[in-house]
């Protein structure tokens, strides 16, 4: 198990043989769902010409208007929610403008996260404490996208070794010990 | 939320850098709208606390207080203001992976 220990340098987290390539995999799956949909630089950019629409977003922040409407996907409505509860129109109107910001600062999380990450196979990585959030927030999205298609419910108890989503599970428990001692660790 | 790996209140000495407008009514019946976070199944209760410590600059006693609102009656207040305001404070949630919203007090 992934070892998280606190030094006056940061919080340091010990990987075993597997689980560095166990996260990047998983953190890999969440940026390419959060990514999907969005405009990606064009081939203007490669060849030196002007920037397209998608690349003046990134460069100025300022956003293209996004779709309005709650994504159809579970996962990645949950990872980008409606930001009001009773008034569709206002959800719409807030989507359209930070949709794509978020998007872009979860995907720019998850680079900085998988940028410190080991290579495979045993390692360890240092934290200071702007990093400890990334990896706290990124690891939780992580967990956001699977627990909801796990279905995950505060009674929820382990499925059975049989069950088809039972190594996933495990995964999520891993994530969820992870975070859990990251926290720990980091607040303590 | 899920609270196998909850920390239980300690005591946290983070300044409190916002203003307590529960004990405020005069504040709160000039700022119109509220930012509410949902109860969920999936974060971990330490981890909204942690949310709120780092996010609002709550203390840990009125974080862990605010987390266990939103895990025992389902919801809570975590910030109020005006409209602008708490479109902040719901993208800088969403960020974090809260479940937040906004609305008229």
């Amino acid at each position: 198990m992934t070892g998280v220990r606190r030094t006056r340098r940061g919080v340091v987290v010990t990987f075993d043989e597997v689980e560095a390539s166990l996260l990047r995999h998983l953190v890999g799956e969440v940026r390419e769902l959060l990514v999907d949909g969005e405009e990606l630089p064009g081939p203007a950019a490669a060849a030196g010409g002007l920037p397209t629409d998608a690349e003046l977003v990134r460069m100025t922040g300022l956003g293209a208007p996004a779709d309005p409407d709650t994504p159809g996907d579970p996962a990645l409505a949950r990872l980008l929610p409606d930001a009001y509860r009773d008034d569709p129109r206002a959800a719409g109107e807030f989507r359209r403008l930070t949709e794509s910001s978020l998007r872009r600062d979860k995907v720019d999380a998850a680079d900085r996260l998988l940028a410190t990450l080991p290579g495979d196979g045993p390692g360890e990585v240092r934290l200071d404490a702007e990093l400890t959030e990334t990896w706290l927030s990124t690891i939780n999205d992580v967990r956001l996208a699977l627990g909801t298609r796990l279905e995950v419910s505060e009674e929820m108890t382990e499925p059975d070794p049989d069950d088809p989503d039972a190594p996933a599970y495990v995964v999520y428990l891993w994530l969820t010990e992870l975070q859990g001692v990251l926290i720990e660790v980091a607040d303590g | 939320m899920s609270g196998t790996l909850a920390t239980g209140a300690g005591t946290g000495t983070a300044t409190d850098t916002q203003q307590d407008t529960e004990q405020d009514t005069d504040v709160q019946a000039a700022v119109p709208w509220v930012t509410l976070v949902w109860n969920d199944p999936i974060n971990l209760m330490s981890y909204v606390t942690h949310v709120f410590q780092k996010l609002f600059g709550y203390d840990r006693e009125k974080a862990t207080k605010l987390m266990l609102d939103v895990h025992k009656r389902g919801r809570a207040v975590v910030s109020s203001g005006s409209r602008e305001q708490m479109e902040h404070d719901v993208a800088r949630l969403h960020a974090y992976g809260l479940w937040a919203t906004l609305q008229k007090q």
